[in-house]
């Protein structure tokens, strides 16, 4: 077996951008430090959820207009792996503001308390656990029929809820997270032009690499439900 | 499937074996990962473990396709 151009490319980028994102240079800045190469994973990992979501939703709309149980097991694999993203970039997020937001002269549970109160952390809590919702929600339908159905239309109510909790709220708040105007780390005058030739590879790196993990629990899910797709047709 | 993680292991243990020998001999090329702070030591654990997930990846994704052909062959 050949493996497919695309994870060919995931493999090359990933590479590229962990060597490249550990010795390439960066700018400068106080505070942060040599801390800020996370950019190419941390944000990387929120990127990747995001399209992952993206794939998902178009699946749940295509499950919803023909009702093709592949439909179906694709939109809840990639909605599963940009969960599993979201989830290591809320941890990555949380060992980066351990050492950029938080005071050393206070004790750790001080700055705690008010990194919790960080808009942008509390939306993409609430943009996880919604989605953990449509986990829970699918798990608790035992019709096949029906648990699709009802899931697909959740994960479109799900992917909306993204536009608030992640996209606008952030963004109307005060807020030590980066990104406050504009679009973050997409925006041409914010990120600096070394950090970029790096910073994009990366995402789409990361992204594909979720995209193979999908595409896998896809396969494996095919397999086992084979005997109910082609006793349907 | 042993025998070639033997072969592995056996080519891991002569390469290391190879890289004492060489630092050894040749003082400067030891050199080479204690320069700036010692990050490329960082790099090579890094890409090693990316590496080790990929070649896992491989793995999992050659079973699958190896399972597909046998069901679509029943």
């Amino acid at each position: 077996m050949r493996l497919a151009w695309w994870k060919i490319a995931s493999i090359i980028l990933l590479l590229y951008a962990v060597v490249g994102g550990l010795l390439m240079p960066v700018p400068a800045l106080s505070q942060l430090g040599e801390t800020i190469r996370n950019l190419y994973f941390h944000v990387c990992m929120w990127f990747a959820m995001m399209i992952l979501f993206t794939v998902s939703i178009v699946h749940s709309i295509k499950y919803l207009r023909n009702s093709d149980f592949r439909h179906d097991i694709k939109a809840r694999s990639y909605a599963e792996v940009g969960t599993f993203m979201g989830i290591l970039g809320y941890i990555t997020g949380g060992i980066w503001a351990s050492f950029t937001w938080a005071d050393p002269n206070n004790p750790a549970y001080a700055s705690f308390g008010s990194i919790m109160r960080e808009p942008k952390l509390i939306g993409a809590a609430m943009a996880l656990l919604i989605y953990g919702a449509y986990f829970i929600l699918r798990s608790s339908i035992k019709d096949m029929d029906q648990r699709a159905r009802v899931s697909a239309v959740y994960n479109v109510f799900a992917y909306t809820m993204l536009f608030p909790s992640i996209w606008i709220i952030p963004r109307l708040l005060p807020s030590l997270h980066p990104g406050q105007e504009g679009n973050p780390a997409l925006n041409f005058n914010d990120i600096d032009a070394r950090m970029r030739i790096v910073f994009y590879p990366a995402v789409l790196g990361w992204t594909l690499l979720g995209a193979w993990i999908a595409t896998i629990k896809i396969r494996i899910e095919l397999i086992r439900e084979k005997n109910i797709l082609s006793n349907e047709k | 499937m042993k025998n070639k993680i033997l072969l592995f292991l056996a080519t891991l243990g002569f390469l290391s074996t190879k890289a004492q020998e060489s630092a050894a001999a040749n003082s400067t090329m030891a050199e080479g990962m204690r320069s700036n702070g010692k990050i490329y030591v960082v790099v090579a654990v890094v890409s090693t473990i990316l590496i080790g997930l990929i070649a896992y990846m491989i793995r999992v994704d050659k079973k699958v396709s190896k399972l597909e052909k046998e069901i679509n062959q029943e």
